[in-house]
């Protein structure tokens, strides 16, 4: 039985390997330029929209700014998704379109509308966090460790 | 008046299937199933998306649907509405009446098959479930073809049907979420797809005919990638393919066409190299319909997928040469991955099946 068994994990390693080889993969520099430019792009625009309101409206607060220009932008990702067109910046973008608050507001709006045919209980509300739900779970977990080592570690000094 | 000659096997015989063979040996186990009253496909319909149909292989499509969601308000109610399209146009094919049908025998990707069941509701004939994933359509002829070959039924519809918007909901993410796409992945298709299988007769003799069928052995070569649907269900493709060669009695080239179902470009090559491996070369009358149904342009990676992929393109372009007689024989391969997105999560690998039927034109089939 165990002979059986170990020809048959023997095949298996050699097919997945043999799989690796063949399988076509990412090329890292597009991909990496690609994120440059579309993330690069994300913030150019966020930190022109606060500029433009800091100069605009000077009495402001810098935090005032900065919230107002988070809303802006999540406002305009929700938008282009519910057009449609944010899955194809992203299909292009990668982690540039992913990582900054854009990406964020498009996992939610993406999610809210799937599952709007479930109705608003079962539907959206209980859908909503279905792929940015460990975004916020680790996050919570990690700045709370982050936090706790400030206290414990670094406050003492 | 069977234009099938063989000498009766002795794959009845009960002392054979006891044997348990090892898993890479492929000819120890009797597996063909030989259908001697030949029965015949009567009636087909195709129903595709819009994508499908701006594919290579558009223009022999029956139907074309190009609102993703046909008017509905789900894209579930949709793809209900397409299979029920596909099996009504296939009984019109056939110039008969939805009570001559007996049964229908059916089945698609979701959860607990609601699909199919859902539209058997309002289609009023028996229904029967089966779920081979991606292979459902030959499931469901191999399935028919032995109802009707024994007697049972005379007029068994079968059908199938997938939706790109449901199935990417059910194995991956919403439809607007920003994700990319690894290059190996593939694109579901969105379509339905029909067929009648009926008993031989005076009336029918000018259809093809289903002559012989595998069932598929579950094989899992231990991939657990979900995306990688083509390196997973290679392996099951070619032990399906091993059977086919070495139990029917008929090489690569006695086949006019030797089709697989949705294992996309990567798959396709894969499976080439395992057969090379153990001395079968597939040439030029090999093809894939995941390979085939888009094109290269429109950015679908590695190909189409899905329980439709295969079954319109045999239910359009395959079953019109074969009507035609500019084919001879097929064999129809259709892989199926039989996982799910838990079983992925948790670690399991994916244990593919491919069942195949042969079918044969009504003319020349003698010909070796």
């Amino acid at each position: 039985m165990s002979d059986k068994t170990n020809a048959v994990k023997q095949r298996n390693e050699r097919y997945n390997k043999y799989v690796n080889t063949v399988t076509p993969k990412t090329s890292m520099t597009k991909a990496l330029l690609h994120s440059f430019l579309i993330g690069g792009l994300t913030c150019i625009i966020g930190q022109a929209i606060g500029d433009i309101l800091a100069y605009s409206v000077p009495s402001l607060s810098k935090d005032m700014v900065a919230n107002i220009t988070s809303m802006i932008l999540v406002t305009v990702a929700i938008l282009f998704t519910g057009l449609g067109f944010y899955d194809v910046i992203a299909r292009q973008g990668g982690a540039g379109s992913f990582l900054p608050i854009t990406g964020f507001a498009n996992a939610m709006a993406s999610a809210s509308m799937e599952f709007k045919t479930e109705g608003l209980i079962f539907g959206t509300s209980a859908k909503l966090f279905t792929i940015v739900g460990p975004v916020i779970v680790n996050g919570i977990v990690w700045s709370t460790l982050a936090g706790l080592i400030n206290l414990w570690i670094l406050g003492m000094y | 008046m069977f234009s099938f000659k063989h000498t009766k096997p002795e794959s009845m015989s009960k002392d054979n299937v006891s044997v348990v063979p090892p898993p890479t040996n492929f000819s120890s186990r009797k597996r063909v199933m030989r259908f001697y009253n030949t029965p015949r496909i009567i009636g087909r319909m195709s129903v595709v998306g819009e994508k499908e149909s701006k594919g290579p292989l558009g223009k022999y499509f029956a139907k074309c649907e190009t609102d993703d969601k046909m008017g509905e308000k789900t894209f579930e109610r949709a793809e209900i509405r397409m299979f029920d399209t596909a099996v009504r146009g296939a009984v019109r094919d056939s110039g008969l009446d939805i009570k001559d049908v007996d049964l229908l025998i059916s089945g698609d990707l979701l959860n607990q098959m609601t699909t199919s069941s859902y539209a058997a509701r309002d289609i009023g004939v028996p229904h029967i479930g089966v779920y081979g994933a991606c292979s459902t359509m030959t499931e469901s002829l191999l399935v028919a073809a032995s109802f009707v070959d024994s007697g049972y039924f005379s007029n068994v519809l079968c059908a199938t049907c997938s939706h790109f918007a449901t199935a990417e909901r059910q194995f991956r993410f919403p439809l607007e979420y920003g994700c990319q796409r690894p290059p190996y992945a593939q694109w579901t298709v969105t379509g339905a797809a029909a067929s009648i299988v009926s008993t031989n007769n005076a009336d029918t003799e000018r259809f093809p005919k289903i002559v012989m069928a595998i069932p598929g052995m579950i094989t899992d070569f231990g991939t657990n990638d979900l995306n990688n649907m083509g390196a997973a269900m290679a392996p099951a493709a070619m032990d399906t393919m091993c059977t086919l060669f070495t139990q029917t009695g008929f090489c690569e080239s006695d086949f006019d066409l030797v089709v697989t179902g949705d294992l996309g470009k990567l798959g396709s090559d894969i499976l080439r190299d395992l057969m090379r491996e153990r001395g079968m070369k597939l040439g030029q009358n090999y093809i894939d319909c995941g390979n085939m149904i888009y094109d290269v342009k429109q950015k679908c990676y590695q190909g189409g997928s899905g329980c439709a992929c295969s079954a319109t393109i045999f239910n359009s372009f395959i079953l019109d040469k074969l009507v035609k007689g500019e084919y001879k024989r097929v064999a129809y391969l259709a892989t199926g991955a039989l996982m799910s997105t838990q079983s992925c999560y948790q670690g399991e690998t994916i244990p593919c099946i491919s069942h195949a039927v042969v079918v044969e034109s009504p003319f020349g089939g003698e010909c070796e």
